[in-house]
């Protein structure tokens, strides 16, 4: 008795995920930001100088500093990769891949990011260097307009700078100005006529503050209070960064580096394929229908996650072909082997789908912590990889485990394989029935 | 139980020592031959110079080259990178600092081919010195990671083994690149990481068959009894160790073939990395755990039988 519903629901869903494939894989490939590496990006050379007139030169270490918060800056997710150098004494190249709004990456680097609480009359009372490090976070007031929320390290020190205030100004003068970027000649006096001020806000202080958490309420939307939050977080930059030049950069391996690197990969995975359906008849082609769900489930969560995919990306990415392959030939050969004790072929898929899931799970388990830590620990390239990694050998236990018991075991239930193990890759002649 | 009881069956164990002999002889001779010949290191390790070469029309990266070939020898740029909206712009990198002779050489040349002097300025390797820094700390701490997992899941022993497989595959490629002299660069390191990844990967896999294995076995009496089951679990996986480095290969080899030079020296790295996993999967991690095992037991064997002479001796 043939059950042919399974043999059609499998056509159902082989038929469903090649049109939904075919229809988005070459939007979603358009949509991967490619690195420096490969596609090239925009670079930008700053020039150096001390943030504060009279301050002393610029040496190795502030610089070291500035590269140091502006990889933080860029590098968020850990995976857009840039390439920042120091050039000569006092210059600063930053490059950058993947960017669609090169304005924005422009104010995100060169923001100077001090923070500074000022009185009407513009003495600063209370410098950046109060802020507790990784304290910015943005949060909702009732009205349900962003506000940026900020942790001190001292509330002491908040509350008698907010009683000075009070002791010192009479209404409406009781004001606690935050400036982001003060500039010399700047004044509140000037600014609080405009329609848009160059200060975040200006808060009236009726009582002293004896707070370690403060609220700044500006007139910003949800993305100023975010990119507000985020410069404040990777810490601000020592120096002050002047803009030399800014050029687009082509790829660093050379102009051919993508075409090149798909015309092989397409071949390396052609290869992959042919030689699964050879070896493995027809579970090959199971295994290939779950390999290249899995190339595309993996191109599609990078998409989401708006990394950047460079060289070491994809060197991950091969090695997660290679551990998805390795697990439907692990499963496969188990199978094989229960077939040629002489098991039917519907137990033997059984037993050999449940007995090679733990050897997977272990070697994924394994390989996960190494990339787990490779992403806590890593920098640039090497969080990259990592990242890459991780997405990869999720994706291959959800398509090659899964995907692929899933889509065998509605041919193996169906019975239409039933005493035919050559369909496996088995002989005849190779089944011992003694056992 | 064990199906694939065929004649064909490969003794893995038999030959053990000779295996370790070779290993040991090629790592030792790679740590002499890293402090003899030592790494071909590319810009990202290099302190160099970087000129910018500014044109008129757009620039090939071939162009750059001839032209600096023109100017005299020895002006052979370690990597041409090119910019602008054209790619009117070029920044060619060489390793080592030009000197004030050459830098002027350069500029004149340049000066009147372009109608502009190039810029000059150093770089520092201090991006790539720091990268490969932080590959080998964060592979160093996920080993010990991996050590304690597989000893929760496994033993200790099979992750010791494991990790020592790790460490011959990632310097196994870099004794290859000592001897080829094959640029050393910032992929290079993408590409030590991946064979890490496919090490330990390909290493659990037979190690899960031997601890299968290890089940079935009601008592361990003798250094044979052991071997056998070491060499049963590695002769039920072999198709499954040479099908999966196969298809690895396939995509490393047609990159490759077909990836272009620039990545050619990361495509190479990948390979033997292949190579040099598959080896120790084969022929080093499970001969290792054996001979660690069969010590810890014979270890437990001693033990009890000291105990009780101790408990006697109060009594003498």
């Amino acid at each position: 008795m043939i059950k042919k519903w399974r043999i059609v629901t499998f056509f159902v869903i082989i038929l469903g995920l090649a049109g939904v494939i075919s229809q988005t894989v070459m939007g979603t490939a358009k949509g991967i930001n490619l690195g420096l590496d490969l596609q090239g990006g925009f670079e930008v050379l700053y020039e150096v100088s001390p943030a504060e007139e009279g301050e002393e030169e610029i040496t190795d270490e502030t610089m070291q500093a500035t590269v140091s918060a502006l990889n933080q800056r860029v590098n968020v997710l850990g995976v857009s990769q840039p390439n920042i150098t120091i050039e000569g004494e006092n210059r600063i190249r930053v490059q950058l891949a993947g960017v669609e709004n090169q304005q924005e990456a422009r104010e995100l680097l060169s923001t100077q990011a001090e923070l500074s609480f000022r009185d009407v009359d513009d003495n600063v009372r209370l410098t950046g260097q109060a802020l507790q490090e990784n304290g910015a976070s943005v949060g909702f007031t009732q009205a349900n307009n962003p506000v940026v929320t900020l942790s001190l390290k001292d509330s002491n020190k908040f509350g008698k700078v907010t009683e000075n205030i009070i002791n010192e100004y009479d209404s409406p003068n009781n004001r606690l100005v935050i400036w982001l970027d003060y500039e010399k000649g700047d004044s509140f006096r000037e600014e609080v006529q405009k329609e848009d001020p160059k200060y975040l806000s200006a808060p009236v202080v009726d009582d002293p503050l004896y707070r370690q958490n403060i609220q700044i309420e500006g007139n910003f939307d949800v993305q100023e209070a975010e990119f507000l939050a985020e410069v404040l977080n990777s810490g601000s930059l020592p120096v002050d960064m002047e803009e030399i030049s800014s050029n687009a950069v082509s790829a660093s391996l050379g102009e051919q580096a993508m075409d090149n690197t798909i015309f092989a990969g397409f071949i390396g995975i052609g290869l992959i394929l042919a030689y699964m359906i050879a070896y493995y008849r027809f579970m090959g082609i199971i295994a290939a229908v779950t390999l290249s769900a899995y190339i595309y489930i993996v191109l599609l969560i990078f998409n989401w996650m708006q990394g950047v995919l460079t060289l070491p990306g994809i060197a991950a990415l091969i090695l997660g072909v290679g551990m998805a392959v390795d697990a439907n030939i692990i499963t496969y050969e188990r199978i094989k082997e229960e077939i040629k004790t002489g098991k039917t072929i519907l137990s033997a898929f059984k037993a050999g789908s449940r007995r090679s899931l733990s050897t997977i799970l272990d070697a994924n388990i394994t390989t996960i912590l190494a990339a787990g830590v490779l992403f806590y620990y890593g920098t640039s390239s090497v969080q990259g990889f990592a990242v890459m990694l991780i997405v990869s050998i999720l994706t291959s236990f959800l398509t090659a485990v899964f995907g692929s018991r899933l889509l065998l075991g509605l041919w193996v239930q169906s019975r239409i394989f039933n005493k035919k193990p050559r369909v496996f890759g088995v002989k005849e002649n190779q089944i011992h029935e003694s056992q | 139980m064990n199906p694939s009881e065929n004649k064909r069956s490969i003794p893995f164990v038999k030959h053990r020592k000779k295996f370790f002999t070779f290993s040991v002889v090629f790592l030792l001779a790679g740590i002499i031959l890293l402090f003899t010949a030592g790494l071909n290191l590319g810009i990202d390790f290099q302190s160099g110079s970087k000129v910018e070469v500014l044109a008129n029309d757009t620039l090939t990266a071939d162009e750059v080259e001839q032209q600096f070939a023109s100017i005299g020898d020895g002006y052979e740029p370690d990597e041409i990178t090119l910019a602008g909206d054209n790619n009117e712009l070029a920044y060619a990198s060489f390793i080592g600092t030009l000197s004030q002779d050459e830098i002027a050489e350069i500029q004149t040349y340049f000066g009147e081919q372009y109608g502009q002097q190039p810029n000059v300025s150093t770089v520092s390797p201090q991006v790539g010195e720091e990268l490969a820094m932080n590959a080998l700390v964060s592979v160093l701490i996920a080993s010990l990671g991996i050590i304690l997992y597989v000893t929760i899941r496994f033993e200790f022993w099979y992750g010791l083994a494991s990790i020592a497989a790790l460490m011959h595959d990632a310097f196994f490629i870099i004794v290859v690149f000592s001897i080829v002299q094959f640029e050393v660069n910032v992929p290079f390191i993408a590409a030590v990481l991946t064979i890490v990844g496919y090490s330990i990967n390909d290493t659990i896999v037979t190690f899960d068959r031997i601890r299968e294995n290890m089940s079935f076995k009601e008592e361990i009496t003798s250094f044979d009894d052991l071997a056998e089951v070491v060499d049963l679990s590695l002769n039920q996986t072999l198709v499954r160790s040479i099908n999966t480095v196969l298809t690895v290969v396939f995509a490393a080899g047609a990159i490759f073939l077909f990836g272009g030079e620039a990545i050619r020296s990361f495509s190479f790295a990948l390979v033997v990395g292949l190579v040099a996993g598959t080896y120790s999967s084969l022929f080093l991690a499970s001969q290792l755990w054996l001979s660690w095992k069969w010590k810890s037991i014979q270890r437990n064997w001693n033990k009890p039988k000291k105990e009780d002479t101790e408990d006697m001796e109060p009594e003498v």
